[in-house]
């Protein structure tokens, strides 16, 4: 499935042309990106969390020649899906 | 951010109502979902791409007990920020 899909599926579900349903989407993936941008966790129930995480600093190696390689510091994106987000039947399960 | 937030942001920026605008989140994350339930996977050029792996059955253990659960197999959803995404987080 690809962007085009999701606009299919918009246009389709809001009765919308697909100029209008290309420009929701694109909106509403601008959004996400904005508020990911600003530091911003964004919490969809029933579909999961998308987090920013400060990167690991300290010390990488090469594992192969045991060379040295300091970690940059940054940010990295986390999503953390909900539960049992694709289960149809939703039937409790157990979280190891 | 919450969903809300997300429905009143879109809803402002498209000149929509708000139910409107809510009916084209849930539109967008269902197809998403839909998607992966058939074990497709979804990608989203300049954000990053969905999919799912099969995590199998194992034999896990209540913490608190100490007593052995079966876990059964179950398909796990995945995320991976694009490039371009990767690149505005670092920056930020």
């Amino acid at each position: 499935m690809i962007k085009s899909d999701i606009i299919d599926a918009v246009s389709e579900k809001l009765t919308y042309n697909r100029p209008k349903a290309e420009m929701a989407v694109e909106d509403l993936l601008q959004l996400l990106k904005d508020s990911l941008k600003d530091g911003g966790r964004i919490e969809l129930r029933g579909f999961g969390v998308f987090l920013v995480r400060p990167k690991k600093t300290g010390v990488g190696r090469n594992p192969k020649t045991g060379e040295q390689i300091p970690l940059q510091p940054g940010k990295v994106i986390k999503f953390k899906p909900s539960k049992d987000v694709l289960s149809a039947e939703s039937a409790p399960q157990i979280i190891g | 951010m919450t969903r809300m937030q997300l429905v009143e942001e879109l809803s402002r920026k498209l000149g929509v109502n708000h139910t409107e605008a809510e009916t084209i989140v849930d539109a967008f994350f269902g197809a998403i979902v839909d998607a992966l339930k058939k074990e497709d996977k979804v990608e989203l050029r300049g954000f990053g791409s969905f999919r799912v792996k099969k995590r199998p059955a194992r034999t896990a253990r209540n913490p608190r007990t100490g007593e052995s659960v079966q876990v059964p197999e179950k398909m796990i959803p995945y995320f991976k920020a694009s490039k371009e995404l990767k690149q505005l987080i670092e920056e930020s």
